[in-house]
This record gives C-alpha cells, structure tokens and sequence, in this order.
C-alpha cells in the first residue's frame, strides 16, 4: 500500500512498518540537497512533528513525521549521500522506517490518485 | 516540508528580464520588492558550478544605477562631494575605472555598499536594490547643492565565469582589453551599452548596463553563445559567500563599521589619518579610530566541521557549553565549489586568529567552526599583465 502526506511525503506500508520518504515533487522543490540529518533509531515521533532536516544550497527544511510511531530504521546511505533523494527519491532515497502506532491512520492519507492531483 | 508554490504579492516589480527569467524556467521569489529567479532548471548547486566553470548571466536590474553629475562641468567637485558621504579615495579615481565603497553613518555603521565610477564628465553610482531609495534620498540631501542627481532607469546584465571574456568578446571584442574595475561605454549602432570588468562571485567577469529596450536581446544574445546559461539569485549568493562578499542587510549594516567588517582595504590612505583627505565622512573620528586601533569584533570566514550548513543568524559561542553568545553567523550555507559548509559571521577579537574554533547553534546543537581566511575560494578577476 502506497499512501501520501499533504506535506509531500510517501509511505509504503510492509506488516506495521512504513518505510517514508519524500515525493519526486518535493525533491524537485527542494533541489539538489547537500545535507540529510536523520532521526535516532528507537525515536518516537509523533505526527507533524519535526522527524527529520534536509538542506539544500539555499535553504533547510523540515521532513515532519507522517504518523505517530517509533523510528526502527534509518537510510544512512543518503546521509553519506544526499543526491540518492534527488536521483530516486522512491526508492533509493527513502528515509526512514517507521514501526506505526496505529495501522489504520494509512488510511486517511491519500492515494497516488489523489496526491497526483493535489500537486497538478 | 517548504511550501514551494506560495503566490508572489501582486505589488512587487519586475525587471526588464522578468518575461525572460520566467521563459527560461525562472523560480520567481521576492527579493528587494522585485520578482527575481532564485534559481531557474538547473537548480542552485548546478548553477554555483557552471559559473565557475563556464559563464553565468545574472538579472541584476533590480540595483539602483545612480549618476552624480557635477554642477560646474568638472567631475572632481562631483568626487570631492561624494567623499563627504563615503570613506573612499573618490577624487583620486582615474577616468574609466570603479572601486568599491559604501556610504557611512554618524556612528561609522554602513547605510550600503556600493561601486562607484568615474565616468569622464560624471560619476557613475551601483547601489543595492533595498536600499536605493534611501540612497538617492540621501544622496539628494546632501550633495544636491553641487550635483545633479539621476537615476538611470536601465538594465543591469552580469556575465561571470572563466568563459566570460571569451563569450563578451564575440559581442564587443574590445572588451577582451579590459582590466578588473575598469569600465567604458560601447555603442553599437547608436544604443550605448556601459561595460565593466567586475562583478561579485569572485570570478572574471563583467556588468553591462543596456538599456531598457535592449536588454532581452543581449540577453538572448549572450544566452544563444556557448558556455553561458541563466544563473539565479541562490547561486548568485553562494557565489559571493564563497568569494568572501558582503550581502548588505546581511553581513553589513547600520550597526556594523567598515573595519568591523574587514573592509579596511576599501579605505585608501589619502582618507585615513595623516593623509590629505583624512575624514570628512560620517562617522570618521569613530572609523579612524578604529582604523587606528582596532574594533573589538569582526568579520571572519567560518568552516563548519561535517556537512550540515549552518545558516545566517546562528548565534556564535565560545565553547559547546558557554551560556552567552558572542556573536552571530551572519551568511552561510554550503558552498558548492568548496564542496563544505562555509559561513562569515562577527566574533570578537580574541577569536579572529585562523584556526580558532567556535561553536554554532543549529537548532539546538552546537557546531564546531574553524575561524578561516576569506576568501574560501581563491579569486580569479582579471588583473592585466603588470606594465613594466
């Protein structure tokens, strides 16, 4: 199941783990990001909050937490390597992995369809 | 995450590119009440580097062109009054040349920085797009009985880059002869262009004021020729802080003297104490004084260890643990040649010895700096072979 976040992020559900990352629109608005900072393995994060920062030549940015849950992994690979978000930001370039409190909360987040239309 | 389609307000003003910068994929954001491209497709990483390995052609119309025209015919009144408002050797500046400076208040803070040009039978002013109002009213002010005041309602192209002299060339070859802050007129079928061999990314590279009617057919000219693509204002930015550059607003303000800021060099000797023009500014017993005998802080470059950039207003500490700040980062971000964080901020003097760590807070953490000579990049502007 592949979902989205009005603040342009994805989420791919396995079990009751989301793996999450940032939309393909996003990494586009953002530019070529030069700096990831990730959140701690074993964080509770919990919705709209802060999860994790990206930074391009310009600006940061917040990465927020799509849903409450606990951080279980972390894509330490776009941290040596931030352009992996740029280059795949749905696969490669995934952020984190989030262990859900509440499985039923993916279904109030919007389809592929709906994400599609909300960025045009 | 960024909100990156907020609508720009309706009351800001556009350049005579504007159309242009939006044709070419332009990402319009406001900036000193004009809509200019923070970037255009290639994004603000991409391009830092072609600048720096090509030519860049910036939109810079939004400055304020500004000319003084002396009463009585001959520039050096309209020099000798200037440097009544600015700590420059004004008078001493040959025909067809520029050089830096800024305008004082009484306290020695800065008002703006800004190029001035003698210009044969005037003096030709570039000052920043936020502050050129109050500039010309200042300068009506106070030099309205020995000068006319004009604002040239112009374009201002840049084209900056190792590629540049090569790529103006084909336009007006006699460029190619120019020196660093050398400046002329060219006109090409009766439209005068004024050129200048300067520019702010620490690259060779030239200005080109055209005017208004003339400026998107230069800038397709330039665009069409190979090596030379639009660059944006976030790169314009990293460029210039790369390079060691002040951002008015930034790193220069009212409250921060020009030897505070490490700008010492852009205050000849003929203005300092024991030389002929000695003061005669605003504010010159205060930077005379500090010319003399130091400021007690002042503007540094600052590398931070690791990757994370730390931006413009961090507040600057001593160790990881101290409790006051003392002092604040005032532009940074990454720089894309030097391939790190790079950063300028005030520190005190006690902390402005190469190699000396301080520490940023980024949200909460502390990041160790090292105090690093400007510029971070080693400047490439083209200085003539010395006559012998």
């Amino acid at each position: 199941m592949l979902k989205f976040t009005e603040e342009h992020e994805w989420l791919k559900l396995d079990g009751d783990i989301a793996t999450v990352g940032i939309t393909a629109h996003a990494a586009e608005q953002l530019g070529d990001l030069v700096f990831v900072g990730l959140p701690d393995v074993g964080a509770t994060v919990s919705k709209g909050g802060s999860a994790a920062t990206v930074e391009s030549v310009k600006a940061a940015s917040d990465i927020y937490a799509p849903l409450d849950g606990e951080i279980v992994e972390v894509n330490e690979a776009i941290g040596t390597d931030p352009s992996l978000v740029n280059s795949d930001p749905l696969g490669a370039g995934w952020f984190f992995k989030l262990k859900l409190k509440d499985k039923a909360a993916m279904d109030g987040l919007m389809d592929e369809a709906a994400y599609k239309a909300m960025v045009g | 995450m960024v909100d990156a389609t907020a609508d720009t307000p309706p009351d800001l003003k556009r350049t005579p590119l504007h159309a242009l910068n939006v044709a070419l994929g332009g990402r319009m954001v406001p900036f000193a009440g004009y809509d200019m491209p923070v970037q255009f497709r290639d994004g603000v990483l991409k391009e830092h580097l072609h600048t720096r390995n090509a030519a860049g052609l910036f939109d810079v119309s939004h400055m304020g062109q500004i000319v003084l025209r002396p009463k009585s015919g001959d520039v050096g009144d309209a020099a000798r009054a200037l440097e009544t408002l600015v700590p420059v050797d004004v008078l001493g500046l040959p025909e067809g040349r520029q050089r830096y400076g800024f305008f004082t208040n009484d306290r020695g803070g800065i008002l703006d920085d800004l190029m001035i040009a003698n210009r044969g039978d005037h003096l030709l002013l570039v000052v920043n797009a936020a502050c050129k109002d109050a500039d010309e009213r200042h300068l009506r002010e106070h030099l309205s009985g020995t000068c006319e005041i004009e604002r040239l309602d112009r374009a201002l192209l840049a084209i900056q880059g190792p590629r540049a002299a090569e790529v103006v060339a084909t336009l007006a070859p006699s460029c190619a002869h120019k020196r660093f802050m050398d400046l002329a007129s060219l006109t090409v079928v009766g439209t005068e262009y004024i050129v200048s061999r300067s520019g702010y990314t620490g690259e060779d590279g030239f200005e080109v004021s055209v005017p208004l009617s003339h400026a998107e057919e230069v800038a397709r000219a330039l665009l069409a020729l190979d090596g030379v693509a639009p660059i944006g204002l976030g790169a314009r930015d990293s460029l210039r802080l790369e390079a060691g550059l002040c951002l008015y607003g930034a790193d220069l303000d009212e409250t921060t003297t020009p030897v505070e800021a490490a700008l010492e060099w852009a205050i000849q000797p003929v203005r300092r104490r024991g030389g002929a023009r000695a003061g005669g500014f605003p504010g010159g017993d205060i930077i005379l004084d500090q010319l003399a005998n130091g400021a007690d802080r002042r503007r540094v470059g600052l590398k931070a260890e690791g990757r994370q950039p730390v931006r413009g207003g961090a507040a600057i500490y001593a160790s990881d643990t101290a409790v006051q700040s003392i002092g604040t980062v005032t532009s940074g971000g990454f720089g894309p040649s030097v391939d790190a964080p790079v950063a300028m901020g005030y520190v005190p003097t006690a902390f402005v010895a190469p190699g000396s760590t301080v520490f940023a807070d980024v949200r909460g953490k502390r990041i160790p700096m090292t105090v690093t000579p400007l510029p971070f990049v080693a400047p490439r502007f083209h200085r003539g072979t010395p006559r012998t």
